[in-house]
């Protein structure tokens, strides 16, 4: 090799305890590519690139960058080396402007007393500009998630580095927004930053990737060239084992079915307008539309969640138009939140008192006391039912992977029997396996009459899971697609308010 | 799978801390205070002849009684996450309502009676503010400790008043025993024994974890989260007053100036005893035993002769001992716990 690779990871272990989050871990990193991680949640990835950016110290192992030796002992080493990193969680103060979060981490580079701000601002404004052009006077929380995500990368660009850790950047961004930061991607692999690229998502590898490295167990599986290489394989190296079909059949009946849920002339006078619908039974529709089109708030409506204007629900034909949460709830109507930690789950609480969490009465005695062994009787029933992988019920949910948080929120919906599930979201952040298994379960509910809604940013879930989809554009319904109709171009057309799609159904009013 | 698999296995026995209400197994910060409370008395027993006498104990036990049915709605205050710093000043108003509507010629259990509701008042009051104005606790508390202490001390202008005229069957409460026990602490062990019971199992005070543990979650499962922080507010208030009338019944007077200072033992209490201030854990039991634990400090720092002037500083860095060990444990769970990846 005529160059030195940018970074060199030789024989890293670490280990937490009795568990071996990495063991005996090589990854190498050309200069000018962009290198795709690949592996589970808990494979090790985070703990490896972790280590890499100095915030993990390693057991054992070495590394190098651009052939010699270091040791990375703080995130602040790690800067100085070169090595900028994008953490999933946003990591930015939204009280202050875009450029004083950006000189945040230059105050941290530099020995000097007094900082030159005007050089600082100078140099933010370039970077910056070369990234799609975000005001540096701008206060962050004005802005949207994927442009934070964009101030997070021009942070790192602005501190002159030269390896790029992205984790999982494209989690919260729609299908507009990543291909954004693809284009970001490629330009700066043209300027020879070379790019570590964590994603579970496949179809995103294989557009933007030249490498991908698999982790399972904490261990390195293999290193190729995507060129090489099929999402299949990949996947199966991940996960070790063969998933079969990654989407659930779909229903074909599902279009001649009854009318379940019936949505008409929702409408909160600002951020959703006179929004009309109708679910089947057995089917599984889904909700596209980029992040900030109204998605979640016309959810939120629906079950009472947040106050709307105008509009009527009707289930099997009766009107069950909520005034509350609670008596959505009462009515078999439930939403399942995107925001998993923030208000999905109760993570210090354990597994059991979580499932029951919607309706107590369930599993009380008639004096208003909770009668434990039900509560646990019907948290175990659903566990098993949803193949939740656990110790003991009486566990915090914060013990459990993402896969299996999402699961216990999914049985805190089902503890109720539920006639409508909407889910917002449902598998984000979550790993390979447990999304299929997500997928199967609703795909069972839907098949035993539960009607499922699922709002989704990510395009193939939609595709592959859902039998209908209808696209939401500035808070209306731009349109409606199913059966062959349903392909990204679609409804990356409707979402864009670019009009009807060929092969889709426009959809009016009501 | 086998990492995630493990873990969860392997996590089971040493999450029953947090959520130790809903099964008996593990209440860990029970048991360790119980035994510092045990090994700290026999060693006073080796080191204080007076220490292991039943004069002693009823002492103690008479001395953190009243308080702690205060700190029984301080600790369903914290659970739901909220704080309440006015309970010092609203148990003396319970004591001077009382005793000036008694000294105004009502009989002294109609005045009693007003001067919880009074109390209760005061609640509705906070809770207002916090559910409605959209106010922290503690600043609500805050302004309302003070705001509720000017009230006392306008109402007696500034002098005790002295409640000698009393009828003996409403001292009782407050003075008397039966079979040698203090109806005081009769009615402290009801109080802590009916709360207890309602904490660990009622649907009511499940929300009230629920609330705390996670207000947007619990929102998202329907619970009207307003309602019932309002009501863990009204119910510390409500709580304070009722100690309020027990003190006036005991102490015969009612003190413009009393009870100041007394919301911090009785935070520290509950806090010592696992109630976090971040909300979603916390038990009657502990906070009791942590009430217990401080009142036995304090009675072997006096028949060790320590001075007066020290007591506080050790009462502050046990105060900061438990909290500190208790988040590097939790710390260390979640380094050696969690997922890492």
């Amino acid at each position: 090799m005529s160059e030195p690779l940018a970074l060199e990871v030789r024989g890293v272990s670490k280990a937490y305890g009795a568990i071996q989050a990495l063991k005996d871990v090589d990854f190498n990193l050309r200069k000018g590519e962009i290198h795709a991680l690949a592996g589970e949640n808990g494979a090790g990835k985070s703990t490896l690139m972790n280590v890499v950016d100095g915030i993990v110290s390693p057991d054992s192992g070495e590394i190098r960058i651009r052939g010699e030796g270091v040791a990375i002992t703080s995130p602040e080493r790690a800067q100085a080396l070169g090595i900028g990193f994008v953490h999933q969680e946003i990591a930015l103060c939204g009280d202050v402007s875009v450029a004083e979060n950006i000189f945040m981490a230059a105050t941290n580079q530099r020995r000097a007393f007094f900082m030159n701000y005007r050089q600082l601002r100078e140099k933010a404004r370039g970077v910056l500009k070369s990234l799609g052009g975000i005001e540096p006077d701008r206060l962050v929380g004005d802005l949207t998630i994927s442009e934070q995500q964009v101030v997070e990368i021009a942070k790192a660009l602005t501190l002159d580095c030269s390896i790029l850790i992205l984790d999982e950047p494209t989690a919260a961004l729609t299908e507009h927004e990543s291909r954004k930061l693809f284009a970001i991607m490629a330009r700066l692999k043209e300027r020879g930053i070379s790019i570590i690229y964590i994603s579970h998502r496949m179809a995103e590898i294989f557009d933007n990737c030249d490498r991908v490295t698999v982790l399972r167990d904490g261990r390195h599986v293999s290193t190729d060239d995507i060129a090489a290489m099929t999402p299949d394989t990949v996947v199966r190296k991940m996960v070790g084992r063969e998933l079969g079909n990654l989407y659930p059949q779909k229903n074909p009946q599902a279009a001649d079915a009854p009318v379940l849920l019936e949505v008409e002339g929702l409408d909160d006078g600002a951020r959703f307008r006179d929004v009309g619908f109708a679910l089947r039974r057995g089917e599984i529709l889904g909700v596209a539309g980029l992040m900030g089109a109204g998605r979640t708030e016309i959810a939120l409506g629906i079950c009472g969640l947040a106050p709307r204007a105008a509009g009527r629900v009707r289930l099997d034909g009766r009107d069950v138009t909520p005034a509350s949460y609670a008596q959505s709830i009462a009515n078999g109507i439930v939403y399942l939140s995107e925001d998993r930690k923030g208000s999905g789950v109760f993570l210090d609480m354990p597994i059991a008192a979580n499932v029951s969490a919607l309706d107590l009465d369930r599993v009380s005695t008639p004096y208003g006391f909770v009668d434990r062994s039900a509560e646990e009787a019907q948290a175990a029933r659903l566990a098993d039912s949803l193949r939740l992988r656990r110790g003991s019920l009486a566990a915090a949910v914060s013990t459990l992977s993402g896969g299996n948080q999402q699961k216990v929120a999914i049985a805190k919906m089902l503890s109720i029997g539920p006639k409508v599930i909407i889910l917002d979201e449902p598998t984000r952040g979550v790993d390979v396996g447990a999304k299929v298994e997500i997928h199967r379960i609703l795909r069972d509910l839907a098949n035993n009459g539960t009607g499922i809604i699922v709002i989704s940013s990510e395009l193939p879930e939609l595709i592959g899971l859902c039998d209908r989809a209808i696209v939401i554009h500035e808070g209306r319904i731009a349109g409606e697609v199913s059966g062959d109709g349903m392909t990204e171009d679609n409804l990356i057309r409707l979402a864009s308010g670019l009009g009807t799609a060929p092969g889709g159904r426009h959809v009016g009013h009501g | 799978m086998s990492v995630m698999g493990e873990l969860a296995a392997g996590s089971g026995e040493g999450e029953g801390r947090r959520g130790g209400w809903l099964r008996g197994l593990g209440n860990m910060r029970e048991v360790g205070l119980l035994i510092i409370i045990l090994v700290l008395c026999v060693a006073m027993s080796f080191a204080s002849p007076y220490f292991l006498t039943w004069t002693n104990f009823r002492a103690m036990l008479l001395s953190f009684s009243i308080e702690g049915i205060v700190v029984v709605g301080m600790t369903v205050l914290l659970i739901v996450g909220a704080i309440d710093l006015s309970v010092g000043s609203v148990v003396c108003f319970a004591m001077v309502i009382g005793g000036y509507l008694f000294l105004a010629g009502f009989d002294p259990w109609t005045a009693s009676l007003i001067a919880i509701l009074a109390s209760s008042g005061i609640g509705v009051l906070m809770a207002l503010a916090v559910t409605r104005i959209g106010l922290h606790s503690f600043i609500v508390s805050l302004a309302f400790m003070v705001i509720v202490r000017g009230l006392c001390l306008a109402i007696t202008g500034g002098t005790p008043l002295s409640l000698f005229a009393l009828p003996p069957s409403f001292k009782f409460i407050g003075q008397g025993s039966i079979h040698g026990v203090p109806v005081v602490i009769l009615i402290f062990l009801a109080v802590v024994l009916v709360f207890d019971i309602l904490l660990r199992r009622a649907t009511l005070f499940r929300r009230v974890f629920y609330t705390g543990s996670n207000e947007r979650a619990a929102a998202y499962s329907g619970i009207r989260t307003d309602r019932v922080k309002f009501f863990c507010i009204v119910l510390c208030s409500t709580l304070a007053g009722l100690a309020g009338v027990i003190y006036m019944s005991r102490f015969g007077a009612a003190t413009p100036t009393f009870g100041m200072g007394m919301e911090l033992n009785i935070i520290a209490a509950a806090v010592i005893g696992g109630a976090s201030l971040n909300g979603g854990s916390g038990t009657i039991l502990g906070a009791i035993l942590g009430m217990a634990l401080l009142s036995v400090v304090s009675s072997s720092l006096i028949l060790l002769d320590v001075s007066p002037y020290w007591q506080d500083t050790i009462r502050g860095l046990i105060l900061f001992a438990a909290v500190a060990f208790d988040h590097l444990l939790h710390k260390h769970r979640q380094a050696t716990g969690r997922k890492t990846s």
